[in-house]
């Protein structure tokens, strides 16, 4: 039959095709929605009812005056119509003879920045557009950034509206130096040029006679020359779905592979609970097989009566993901409220939520140059790095290893929206697998007979925190545990010799000794640590590092109080202009709202205070009551 | 006016129903290209990551291709569970006697747990296609569809629908949120990274998750023709009795459809390309009788998928306005 025949051939045809999955981004009327338009109506992927439903509309709202406005073919939304811009991301499918295409088109508005990075993120290859009038705009840069930090390596930049400046090879030469050079920031990048205009197609499918100075091919032919490829990692990763248990004889673990290869027979263990097992059967789209591959979703069978839940992950023993509470990521921020150290947030990595939030911003990346600037906070649509602190462990893997286990989103507790995504850049705590012979803080604290943790006395200078501080290691000390006190004074003359005072660098003394004391409480040790912590974000900050073990004090006196007694001489000299930025007298100081402990030391003296802090750490299970 | 009781004879009658069968069953079957072995995993995906993380989904069965091939991944998603999740059939009234027959049979076959739901106060007041224009589909399919998702309380709902099908469906996402009164606000999707897919939702917000979003018309019957899923035969070409209006060919499915002056049905070979309500879906004249057939006048045609939906075209951006309400 004349229908099979050419089934056969279509089939065929398809079989022997790749498929590249690409984005278009760009500022906002450089003309993205005009460039697929014609991208689309030339390749011939256009029905004719819709080009004709599109002509009705230029009419309308058109910008091309009669003519058939093409960026019609793809603004799908009303507002976007009767706005002219692209709000939301738009999925479109063409074929050419070598390839196959999904495209996503983009918003170029600032606005929707969140948008271009949920395209972004399954993209191998992206369109950076420019005006060839205006040249590279920041947004533009924004969209490339993200576009890489995402894992897109492949960038064709198309200079459009070539007519607008009389096909001249000198404007085309001018941006793409300077396109060049703003770009060169990126790592592990190629970028490819074409000059063009989308609105009447020079350049877009068929190369233009109208830039004859141009030698190279047009966007079409760049486009499928690229490669099309996804990054495959050969280590297994199969992080678990859903477990289906029609009755008591099936337990069947499904999810998609995500990275390697799975055999009938292998063993594997699950991150993070550690449980192992054989696997026994592999359930396929295709039935039962021996095997199944990277991109397969399966239904796997164990040999072991185990409990693996949903978001562990299995993977083989020899090549495990990273098991972990702390992880340095990039992250794109898409919420108008700030992301701050010490916010509580919720993360989602492959099929688990946990809580957690963020340690501290470790830069943020300036889109105008592409540079990493100091930071403290990520604002809408910034790009920054964070460390992350997470309330339960996580199996997880470097993004440039494994996209799919390395990277999260995540979520507003309270709104339940999206705030941002995540790709995880390093393990803060190394390759730690939970292993039986792992000697977890638990252990080494009940070898000590004692529960670990960080009591943080905080308050002005004056208020009495050292002298607290001192006496309480003493008692701690005679009780028989084993405590530690770290002052503040000390650690400036070691390991904090390299920083002043300048509210950056005093953020970072208080987040090297919140480090500090974690380590130690992770060594099982009762910490004691005294510093002012002036600002409530400084004390989220510690406690975000810190976590459960943190036992906020605050050593209470007024600030004319701590004055009189001025023990180092500081407020004296402050008040002299000879000490600068000291707290409360012309550096800010936010009392803590909520401590666990107050102590007015105006009412109690040393050995008050001491017994107050004693009874507040036997009565909340922190300390074996006095024999 | 009622049917010519000569035409009326040839109108398909349940007894000639038959499943779907490929005609050459001997000649062996291409691959199945790539690029569709990656689309199915991914749907399958879609189907597991729903099911885990919401109390009540439910898969929308429309009963059309897109339904069967919906259908088909869903069992494959879970085999060799059963599907942990109902189907949920919007039955305007005006359906094609063939499409209820082929869901009960459908049903009845796999041992699916099928809910059915009619507006049934639009019914009694007598609403009809003929009668009420738009609001007809306003009432019979989006007011109907959030009735029956609110009858049993369904948070998630599976729906057949495909990017490349409609301008307004290319901007969904897979998970697609819905308030309270399931309305869709195309300005504030949430954004959609990788494959994680943030399933938080508040009280009272539902979902619709289309696991197909990915897929193109040409995808989709490939798909039934390498895996043999049956079909309806209305998407066959078979002699029809039809009435030819405002340059629609219309199937007179039954002695409901009031003909206007002068108008004969007559009959004709013709098959659908998509389905909805008969009176709404306008029939193409065909010789396809297999899917390989389909798939090659497909490959020819020049008109988009739903160019014979009636019902979409009846006012400018009149998808995004019935996605807004309610419409899936």
């Amino acid at each position: 039959m004349a229908g099979d025949a050419a089934f056969r051939r279509y089939a065929e045809d398809q079989q022997s095709k790749d498929l590249l999955r690409l984005i278009t981004c760009g500022s906002v009327d450089d003309g993205k929605s005009t460039l697929i338009g014609r991208l689309l109506l030339d390749t011939g992927s256009v029905p004719e009812d819709v080009v004709r439903a599109a002509q009705r509309d230029s009419e309308r709202w058109g910008t091309n005056g009669d003519q058939l406005d093409v960026a019609l073919l793809v603004d799908g939304l009303q507002s976007e119509r009767e706005q002219g811009i692209t709000i939301d991301v738009a999925h479109r499918y063409f074929d050419t003879a070598r390839r196959k295409f999904i495209l996503a088109d983009t918003p170029g508005h600032e606005q929707y920045t969140r948008n271009m990075a949920t395209a972004a993120s399954t993209a191998t290859a992206a369109v950076l557009l420019l005006d060839a009038s205006r040249g590279l705009q920041p947004q533009t840069l924004r969209h490339a950034c993200i576009a890489r930090l995402m894992g897109v390596r492949q960038f064709v930049v198309a200079v459009n509206k070539m007519d607008l400046v009389g096909h001249d090879p000198a404007v085309f030469e001018r941006i793409v130096a300077a396109t060049r050079a703003a770009l060169a920031r990126l790592p592990a990048h190629q970028a490819h040029f074409v000059p063009m205009a989308a609105r009447s197609g020079e350049n877009v499918v068929r190369r233009s006679a109208a830039m004859p100075w141009y030698a190279g091919p047009a966007l079409l032919e760049l486009l499928e020359s690229l490669d099309a490829s996804e990054p495959e990692a050969p280590e297994l990763r199969l992080p678990v779905q859903y477990v289906a248990r029609p009755d008591e004889h099936f337990r069947g673990y499904a999810g998609t592979i995500t990275g390697g290869r799975l055999q009938v027979g292998d063993n594997v263990v699950a991150l993070p609970s550690g449980v192992r097992s054989r696997v026994v059967s592999i359930g396929t789209a295709q039935g039962e097989r021996e095997q199944a591959a990277a991109g397969e979703a399966v239904m796997v069978t164990l040999a072991d009566q185990v409990d693996i839940g949903r978001g562990q992950v299995l993977a083989h023993l020899a090549a495990p993901p990273s098991v972990g509470t702390r992880f340095e990521a990039e992250v794109v921020w898409m919420a108008p409220q700030p992301l701050v150290a010490g916010g509580s947030l919720e993360f989602k990595f492959a099929h688990r939520y946990v809580a957690g939030s963020a340690a501290r911003v470790v830069h943020r990346v300036d889109v105008t140059d592409l540079g990493n600037r100091p930071a403290a906070t990520l604002g809408l649509n910034d790009v920054g790095r964070c460390e992350f602190v997470l309330a339960e462990a996580v199996a997880f893997d470097s993004y440039d290893e494994h996209r799919a286990t390395g990277s999260f989103v995540i979520i507003d507790r309270v709104t339940r929206q999206t705030l941002g995504a995540g790709m995880v850049r390093s393990a803060s705590q190394g390759r730690l697998v939970a292993a039986p012979e792992q000697v977890t803080r638990t252990q080494r604290a009940a070898q000590k007979h004692q529960r670990p943790a960080v009591v943080w006395l905080e308050g002005l200078s004056g208020s009495g925190k050292s002298t607290i501080a001192a006496a309480l290691d003493r008692a701690l000390f005679e009780r028989g545990h084993h405590a530690y006190l770290l002052d503040g004074d000390g650690l400036r003359q070691g390991l904090n010799r390299d920083l002043g005072f300048a509210p950056a660098e005093r953020r970072e003394n208080l987040r090297r000794a919140a480090e500090v004391a974690r380590l130690m409480a992770d060594a099982g040790l009762l910490v004691i640590a005294a510093f002012i912590s002036p600002l409530r974000a400084d004390r989220e900050m510690v406690r975000a590092i810190v976590g459960p073990e943190l036992v906020e004090v605050h050593v209470d006196a007024p600030l004319a109080e701590c004055e009189r007694r001025d023990p180092k001489g500081h407020y004296r000299r402050a008040r002299a202009g000879a000490l600068r930025d000291f707290t409360g007298v012309d550096a800010p100081y936010e009392p803590p709202d909520s401590p666990d402990l107050r102590l007015d030391t105006l009412q109690l003296d040393v050995t008050g205070a001491v017994e107050r802090l004693l009874r507040h750490l036997e009565s909340t299970g922190r300390l074996a009551a006095a024999r | 006016m009622s049917l010519d009781s000569a035409v009326l004879a040839h109108v398909p009658a349940s007894a000639k129903v038959v499943p779907f069968r490929e005609p050459a069953a001997h000649a062996p079957r291409p691959a199945m290209p790539r690029s569709l072995r990656a689309l199915e995993a991914e749907a399958m995906h879609v189907f597991r990551e729903v099911a885990a993380e919401f109390e009540r989904p439910v898969l929308l069965y429309s009963i059309g291709k897109d339904s069967s091939v919906l259908l088909h991944l869903a069992r494959k998603a879970f085999a060799p569970a059963p599907l942990p999740f109902p189907l949920l059939h919007i039955e305007s009234g005006w359906d094609f006697r063939e499409m209820i027959e082929f869901r009960d049979r459908t049903a009845r076959e796999h041992g699916l747990d099928l809910r059915v739901h009619h507006n049934a106060e639009a019914r009694a007041a007598g609403v009809a296609p003929f009668t009420h224009g738009s609001a007809y589909a306003d009432l019979m399919l989006t007011a109907a569809l959030k009735q029956g998702l609110d009858r049993w309380g369904f948070d998630a709902a599976f729906g057949g629908g495909r990017r490349d099908e409609e301008k307004s469906r290319a901007k969904e996402r897979i998970l697609s949120f819905r308030d309270a009164q399931h309305r869709w606000d195309p300005r504030n999707q949430r954004p959609e990274l990788w494959r994680h897919y943030n399933g938080r939702i508040s009280r009272g917000q539902k979902v619709r998750a289309f696991p197909l979003s990915n897929w193109t018309e040409a995808d989709i019957w490939t798909y039934i023709h390498l895996e043999g899923i049956p079909l309806v035969p209305l998407y066959f070409a078979n002699p029809r009795p039809v009435v030819e209006r405002d340059g629609a060919l219309i199937v007179v499915d039954d002695e409901r459809m009031p003909l206007r002056e002068g108008e004969r049905p007559r009959l004709e070979r013709v098959r659908f390309r998509t389905l909805g309500c008969y009176p709404l879906t306008a029939a193409t004249p065909s010789e396809a009788t297999t899917v390989p057939e389909v798939i090659a006048e497909l490959l020819a045609s020049r008109e988009s998928e739903r160019s014979g939906r009636l019902v979409d075209s009846d006012q400018v951006a009149s998808m995004e306005r019935k996605k807004a309400e309610g419409y899936f």
